[in-house]
């Protein structure tokens, strides 16, 4: 028996594979195709302090290996995850992350610790890099100063596993890695989207409704990878690694290059079950490199 | 799912049927599957609507139009080969919870397909369906024989080929808006909101099945949503692809 254990501070996990924000829904969306139990973790949507309708429609274009989203944070707020989605969610039998964002220092800090008092949420995954927002999101996470800020503010409210998400559209990413870590985070997952666009060339418009979108999907994942290596190096905290990854193959150079924990996003659209898959192709890879534990492959390239 | 044949059935369109391992779940007309493409270039599964099935052999008939990559490999399948499938997804058209009489199903392109399903379910319930079909020209009206053996077929083209010339909502049909209790409506959004128009104006309960880009067809990823009068953003995926006009904000 090979050992899957993962931790994320002390946050115990039975395996390092995790489901993406805004890719997964709140798990139930999935319990028809998998069993949601057999995970490391979920992370569920963003939620913010406020209820948001999110951007107009149309909010997807697929693009070569990939695909661009510009959903804008649509949730019902923090007051109605607590009284209809917490019920629900906290019957998993899996760690259950919530996605927590905002457009001002105070909305995050006053979210976080709402969900700081519900019990069978172990930790938050807080977003400052969704690009699909006019306010707040992104731009707290392009500067080291905005991000560091923010997450005070929340380490602050907050008082258990604080993952911070960083965005990939940034000359440095370590530097913000860094930054977040000297404020108190407990972890950093990377990478949220990258900014992009398409256009329909026979309409001469652009495709989405807020022109720029969110690139997610395999097309990505060298750029993650790189950034999840070199964030590894840079800092102490654990690194959880997302970016196109569609396989246990792709799992595995994610831990390879350091990650402690991995994130499955736009693959859960291709196959509702994936997740579930990459934790059986993991444990298969393990067993026939004759490793005991995922442990000592996190960080092992050679 | 096993291809168990798939055809051409006009210019730009393939009849794919498929066989399920054991027995078919339930179904309502209107519903969709999602189906994973078969080549590496195309990256998401593309949702398309239940066109028929054959409860005895456990099939089911998916009526596509080629328009890009996805669809054009779709239309390569082989008899034999493998293709994964999600289904059913969505929420159909109302036929059952409401007593509808005298049903006008209105199909628009290859929005036609899901109301293949829903005349034979009518005629199950012992309803011929009128159909009124629109298309630029008489070839792009897919599978008219295979209609008719369920309801009454009227046509619209826009070059005079077949029917009436022009479009649907300016069919003789509609002349007397007394003649149906109900609209079913399938195609692209102009029409359908030319047809919602037209059911408002003369008080014809309407329903219409909306094609949004979807990227799950599961209600994960909030990408595929309509505007409502009652709740704001929902997903056309879980919440429709069917919906009563009423609820949406088309006219406001
Ligand atoms: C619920 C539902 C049911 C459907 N049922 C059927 C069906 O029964 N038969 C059928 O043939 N098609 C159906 N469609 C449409 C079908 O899903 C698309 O035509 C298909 O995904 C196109 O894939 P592609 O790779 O061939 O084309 P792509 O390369 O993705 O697109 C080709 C062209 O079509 C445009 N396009 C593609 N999808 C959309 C869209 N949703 N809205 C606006 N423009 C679009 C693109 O911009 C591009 O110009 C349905 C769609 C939905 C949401
Ligand atoms: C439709 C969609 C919605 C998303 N919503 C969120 C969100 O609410 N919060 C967040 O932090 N990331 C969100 N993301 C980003 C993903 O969590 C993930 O960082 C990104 O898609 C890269 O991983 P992938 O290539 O495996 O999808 C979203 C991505 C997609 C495709
Ligand atoms: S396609 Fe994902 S929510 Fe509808």
């Amino acid at each position: 028996m090979v050992q899957l254990n993962t931790k994320i501070g002390s946050l115990e996990l039975k395996n390092p594979v995790m489901t993406a924000s805004g890719t997964f829904g709140y798990g139930t969306e999935y319990a028809d195709f998998m069993d949601i139990n057999r995970l490391g973790a979920i992370i569920v949507k963003g939620t913010t302090l406020n209820p948001r309708q999110g951007n107009a429609y149309p909010r997807m274009a697929e693009t070569p290996s990939g695909m661009l989203n510009a959903v804008g944070l649509q949730n019902k707020g923090v007051d109605y995850f607590v009284d209809h989605i917490y019920p629900e969610v906290r019957k998993f039998q899996t760690n259950v992350i919530v996605n927590v964002s905002g457009s001002c220092i105070e909305d995050y800090a006053q979210c976080a610790s709402i969900i700081n008092t519900l019990d069978d949420i172990p930790a938050i995954e807080l977003n400052i890099s969704c690009p699909n927002v006019k306010q707040g999101g992104m731009a707290f996470g392009v500067r080291p100063e905005s991000a560091a800020q923010v997450v005070s503010a929340v380490r602050k409210a907050y008082d258990k596993i604080l993952i911070v998400k960083l965005s990939p559209n940034v000359t440095d990413i370590t530097e913000i890695a860094r930054a977040v870590e000297g404020a108190g985070a407990d972890s950093v997952s990377l990478i949220n989207t990258m900014l992009g666009m398409a256009i329909d060339a026979e309409k001469r418009k652009p495709i989405l409704s807020t022109i720029t979108g969110g690139m997610s999907g395999p097309a990505v994942k060298p750029v993650a990878l790189r950034m999840v290596w070199q964030t590894a190096k840079a800092v102490k905290i654990p690194v959880i690694g997302l970016g196109g990854i569609c396989s246990a193959t792709d799992a595995i150079e994610f831990l390879l290059a350091g990650a402690s924990a991995i994130q499955i996003g736009t693959a859960n659209f291709i196959d509702p079950a994936i997740s579930e898959k990459v934790v059986d192709g993991i444990e298969e890879y393990l067993t026939r490199h004759g490793f005991n534990s995922v442990q000592d492959i996190i960080g092992a390239l050679e | 799912m096993l291809v168990a044949d798939n055809r051409l059935v006009g210019p730009c369109a393939t009849l794919l049927t498929l066989q399920y391992p054991g027995e078919l779940p339930e179904m309502v007309a209107g519903q969709f599957a999602e189906l994973q493409v078969p080549t590496a270039k195309v990256l998401l599964r593309r949702p398309i609507s239940i066109h028929a099935i054959d409860r005895e052999r456990n099939l089911v008939e998916f009526l596509i139009q080629i328009v890009g990559e996805g669809t054009q490999s779709l239309a390569e399948l082989k008899q034999g080969d493998k293709v994964n499938v999600l289904l059913p997804l969505g929420n159909g058209f109302s036929y059952r919870t409401t007593h509808v009489a005298r049903p006008l199903l209105i199909g628009g392109g290859v929005g036609v397909a899901p109301l293949l399903f829903l005349g034979q379910k009518f005629a199950a319930h012992g309803i011929r369906p009128t159909f009124l079909f629109g298309g630029r020209t008489e070839g792009l009206i897919l599978r008219k024989e295979e209609f008719r053996k369920y309801g009454d077929l009227f046509m619209t083209t826009e070059d005079g080929s077949a029917g009436e010339k022009g479009f649907v909502t300016n069919h003789s049909l509609l002349m007397d808006s007394e003649s149906f209790d109900r609209i079913f409506a399938c195609g692209p959004t102009p029409m359908l909101k030319a047809v919602a128009k037209w059911a408002k104006e003369h008080e014809t309960a309407c329903e219409v099945s909306l094609e949004h880009r979807m990227a799950c067809g599961i209600g994960a990823c909030l990408c595929c949503v309509e505007d409502t009068a009652d709740e704001g953003n929902v997903c056309v995926c879980k919440e429709g692809p069917v919906f009563n006009i009423d609820r949406l904000k088309w006219f406001n």
